[in-house]
């Protein structure tokens, strides 16, 4: 999620889109019935998207189970920036909206949703933000696209799309809601 | 973001919003089972008192504990520094234990200022009220009280009409209100006698009053200022009786307010003097509410000071 969340450097140059509206739509589709499929139905579901763009498509998400399953299911978002661990490394930075439904989630499967997984260390400061919003029954991942690249030991349950890249290049994800279109593109930096 | 905040001049129109923003995350947490987050973790708060103050400390306590920062309380009371030590060997000893932010109230105006410029200690300095000077986080909680009621809980303060009543001429929680207020666009009218006036309160960004009737009826938040007999060693006013009739805000005053208008105080109050009582624990009176706004709002302003690295952001980024 980093990666996307970051400013490009002025010599990045824009690559190509490596998914359009049309396989976003079809990636969320396909994660959602993933979802419901593993769930058997979404009695126990939660869903929680990391901001900024996690949390619109954990809104996606839940909307297209509701459409599947003919009931809402309980969603919101969750802010890691103070659980991060390069939180020193950076001046402080401005903190997203953490909205947990009204049942919290003690006991329930809460499926994070996240644009891009990269090297993990986002997801791990969402499992401890979790840990102190309560205890879930089981934690699940689900990301738009993976583009590898790991320094910890986690693993997405739910992917859009692999996508094999460069570690000096940057996934951006643009959504309609922030940023008036729907796309993925890479990014290279320039030089390296 | 500023690297201290020594008055809530410093804060420009992005930098408040942010404060305010922040908070307002950091209001979620009193719903939480844990109430408590790691921003500062390993990280020293020293709240450095030379005044009493029980309100503020506690909640700069509260609010450094619930970043998870080890906090030291140092009171000037009973202190090395009641055996005549400088300001600034006090600061190289919090300096010497390693301080990442010195919370700092003292009577001397400019306390805080010097403690920050003077390059004794590394830390972020923030002002907890100096003398008659400032107190930019009783602003931005009443900032973050004011947004949340009438505005709710977004962007800026814009349009509305705020007056402070009372002793401005000693009051740190007015001016730094007046500043902070005009910064996030509200209209101040201040309210006193022309004693309680400061000199070259027309340079201010206000309206002056020396009726409390005549703004009321256009207020969308009244801020009624403690009358200060500590500070007051000259005859400002002819008798408490006087005062509390002209400027004192009672229940014929609270019914000329408009229906959505708030009553606010800074406490602790004075209760029968500057407000009544049936005025301080009215619906419409959001003073408890002020004192929880104001451990949020103090979280904000440590998180945003100390949680992350204290030097600028280099600008090309490493993923």
């Amino acid at each position: 999620m980093v990666a996307s969340d970051r400013v490009p450097s002025a010599t990045a140059e824009v690559g190509p889109v490596v998914l359009d509206a049309g396989d976003l739509t079809r990636a969320l589709t396909l994660i959602s019935h993933e979802i419901i499929e593993h769930a058997k139905g979404a009695d126990d579901l939660v869903i929680l998207g990391i901001p900024t763009r996690g949390a619109i498509l954990a809104q996606r998400i839940a909307a297209r189970i509701q459409a599947a399953e003919g009931r809402p299911v309980p969603v919101g978002s969750l802010d890691v920036t103070m659980y991060r661990d390069d939180l020193a490394l950076h001046p402080a930075r401005a903190l997203g909206p953490t909205e947990i439904p009204s049942d919290g989630i003690d006991g329930r499967t809460v499926v994070l949703v996240d644009d891009v997984l990269f090297s993990g260390r986002t997801v791990r400061a969402a499992l401890n933000a979790l840990h102190d919003i309560g205890r879930p029954r089981a934690v699940r991942l689900a990301v738009i696209v993976d583009r590898g690249h790991r320094e910890l030991p986690i693993r997405a349950d739910h992917v859009g799309k692999n996508l094999p890249t460069h570690r000096g290049e940057t996934v951006r994800m643009r959504l309609t809601e922030i940023d008036g279109v729907d796309e993925i593109v890479l990014m290279r930096e320039g030089g390296s | 973001m500023i690297p201290h905040l020594l008055s809530a001049a410093d804060l420009d129109h992005e930098d408040a919003v942010l404060v305010l923003d922040t908070a307002a995350e950091m209001a979620t947490l009193s719903d939480r089972s844990v109430k408590k987050l790691p921003a500062l973790r390993g990280k020293t708060v020293v709240n450095l008192f030379f005044e009493d103050s029980t309100r503020t400390r506690i909640s700069f306590e509260a609010a450094a504990k619930r970043l998870s920062a080890d906090v030291i309380n140092f009171s000037a009371k009973g202190s090395s520094v009641s055996k005549g030590e400088t300001l600034k060997d006090t600061a190289l000893t919090l300096q010497a234990m390693g301080a990442d932010a010195v919370v700092i109230r003292h009577g001397s105006s400019g306390a805080p200022h010097r403690l920050a410029e003077a390059g004794w200690i590394d830390g972020a300095v923030v002002n907890a009220g100096d003398g008659t000077h400032e107190h930019p986080t009783q602003a931005l909680l009443d900032a973050f009280t004011i947004r949340r009621h009438l505005r709710g809980g977004e962007g800026d303060l814009s349009g509305l009409r705020v007056t402070i009543v009372g002793d401005v001429l000693h009051s740190r929680v007015a001016r730094s209100n007046v500043h902070l207020l005009d910064t996030l666009g509200a209209k101040v009218t201040v309210v006193a006698p022309p004693t309680l006036l400061p000199v070259g309160v027309e340079e201010w960004p206000v309206t002056v009053s020396y009726s409390l009737d005549d703004p009321l009826p256009e207020s969308d938040a009244v801020m009624m200022l403690r009358v200060q007999r500590e500070r007051m060693n000259a005859a400002f006013f002819p008798s408490a009786r006087e005062y509390s009739r002209r400027y004192g805000l009672d229940q014929v005053r609270m019914d000329m307010l408009p229906e959505h208008a708030i009553v606010m105080h800074p406490g602790p109050m004075n209760r029968g003097m500057e407000i009544a009582d049936g005025v301080a624990d009215h619906d419409r009176s959001v003073i408890v509410e002020q004192v929880a706004n104001g451990v949020s709002v103090r979280m904000a302003v440590l998180y945003l000071l100390v949680g992350g690295s204290r030097q600028p952001e280099p600008t090309e980024v490493i993923v």
